[in-house]
């Protein structure tokens, strides 16, 4: 087979499963957003029980393998009759999983915002939800946005694990190509790396300049 | 007497059980009135000023801002520290809005000012604190006095009741302390309502109504400036005030 005879047959395929990963890494990274934002907003509240919501789904997230969490997504909610489509599951899955991590890197950037701040806000009155919403959060973000750009290349990385649910991105595509011997398994694997690279290099690129733009001076 | 403003009833605050950080504190705060708190460091004059919109809670006593008790942590509470202004020792300026949205964010969240209504009175506070020419600027772009006169119109944009200064000038460079001081001077000759925990003896002689000299804890004397800085009744006192003469 030649690369043109392999482009005519797999072009397709190709870009049908490089937006698959896109959207699969964007929709769960939004997720993951949201939710390490409500964990870390519970983890810093001044209300107990929250706060131990908040640590156990870190430390479940945090010490369970992902083909596990996307296992019990499948069955778990499948059952439960929550999320029907592969897709969804596998966006479902990756959010809570790499939440869990983004609630750690958001703790470690309200940690980092100075005692004064929070005071200064409560002075003029803020309640609690408005101090985080408004002055911690905002604050906090800006000074993580470096770890948060690795969590987002890391998230994107793991989309692979969906090929295992049956989400034909990237790597389940490679997979599929290689039982087509004529295929080749280096041009499939170089191919498929390429294409990594492609999103990945200019992800780093974009997070450099959101670093050097919002950074907060002090 | 007139009702007073603020005023602390028998408070006590102990850190962790052990260190007795105010001890049996009694003092009203009458309208208008403008009262300085001196006293060596540790001596629980910056705890003191914190009681009064509750950054740190008290074990005994009781605390009223305008015949009110100071509730526990929650909306009440919010509301009530809308009406008490406090100016910190390192100024602490939201570091990711801009001065004028410093100044406007209280009265929209809070207040719920239209931002129009907001911005209006911002600029008007700005200009009286002589910033006005910054308002598009981030704080950490402004000199320290700068910044420092910005917090005080954020406080001043609350309309609060009284105002709260916890060493207000510190921190500040020498050449910046008199820029801080004249808009304090000013304010109180506005008839402000201001506890000013702070070591500037001439803004106490010019301004001050009351001294009150703490110690360790507690409240060891109170007079007018002209007496306290002539002669103080307490050995303590001028003990602590020949050391602030001579250095």
């Amino acid at each position: 087979m030649s690369w043109s005879e392999f482009l005519d047959k797999y072009q397709g395929p190709l870009i049908d499963a490089a937006w698959t990963t896109l959207r699969l890494a964007f929709v769960s990274f939004g997720i993951a957003l949201v939710v390490g934002i409500i964990v870390v907003s519970f983890r810093v509240s001044p209300i107990p029980p929250l706060v131990r919501v908040a640590t156990w789904f870190v430390a479940f997230f945090r010490n369970t393998p992902l083909l596990v969490v996307f296992f019990l997504a499948l069955f778990g909610l499948g059952d439960l009759g929550l999320v029907y489509d592969f897709f969804p599951t596998a966006a479902v899955a990756l959010g809570l999983y790499t939440g869990a991590y983004m609630a750690e890197v958001l703790r470690s950037g309200i940690n980092a915002v100075p005692q004064g701040q929070a005071e200064a806000g409560r002075s003029i009155g803020l309640g609690f939800i408005q101090l985080m919403r408004l002055i911690v959060i905002p604050q906090a973000v800006r000074t993580v946005i470096g770890p948060i750009g690795n969590l987002f290349v890391a998230n994107f990385k793991n989309t692979a694990v969906a090929s295992t649910i049956s989400v034909l991105e990237l790597t389940g595509q490679s997979q599929r190509m290689f039982n087509d011997a004529a295929a080749g398994v280096w041009r499939v694997l170089i191919v498929i790396t390429a294409i990594y690279l492609l999103f990945l290099f200019p992800a780093g690129y974009v997070f450099r300049w959101l670093d050097a733009r919002f950074s907060i001076k002090r | 007497m007139v009702e007073a403003l603020a005023s602390m009833r028998g408070v006590n605050k102990w850190y962790g059980g052990t260190m007795h950080a105010l001890k049996d504190i009694n003092l009203d705060i009458a309208e208008g009135e403008v009262v300085v708190v001196i006293g060596p460091s540790g001596s629980g004059k910056s705890t003191l000023i914190r009681t009064i919109n509750r950054l740190e809670p008290i074990q005994e006593g009781e605390i009223r801002i305008d015949g009110k008790l100071l509730p526990e942590e929650g909306k009440e509470l919010a509301r009530l520290r809308a009406e008490v202004g406090m100016v910190f020792q390192s100024f602490n300026l939201f570091a990711h809005k801009t001065i004028l949205e410093n100044v406007t964010l209280g009265p929209m969240k809070v207040l719920k000012k239209s931002k129009a209504e907001a911005k209006a009175s911002a600029e008007k506070l700005l200009e009286r604190v002589g910033v006005a020419h910054q308002a598009a600027k981030y704080p950490a772009e402004l000199s320290g006095g700068q910044q420092q006169r910005v917090a005080i119109a954020r406080s001043l944009a609350m309309e609060p009741k009284v105002m709260l200064f916890d060493e207000p000038t510190s921190a500040l460079d020498p050449e910046m302390i008199n820029e801080v001081l004249q808009v304090m001077l000013d304010l109180a000759a506005a008839g402000t309502t201001m506890v000013v925990v702070t070591h500037e003896m001439g803004f106490a002689r010019s301004a001050a109504d009351r001294v009150v000299f703490m110690d360790e804890g507690a409240i060891v004397e109170e007079n007018d400036p002209e007496s306290f800085y002539k002669n103080a009744k307490t050995e303590r006192a001028r003990d602590f005030l020949s050391k602030l003469i001579t250095h």
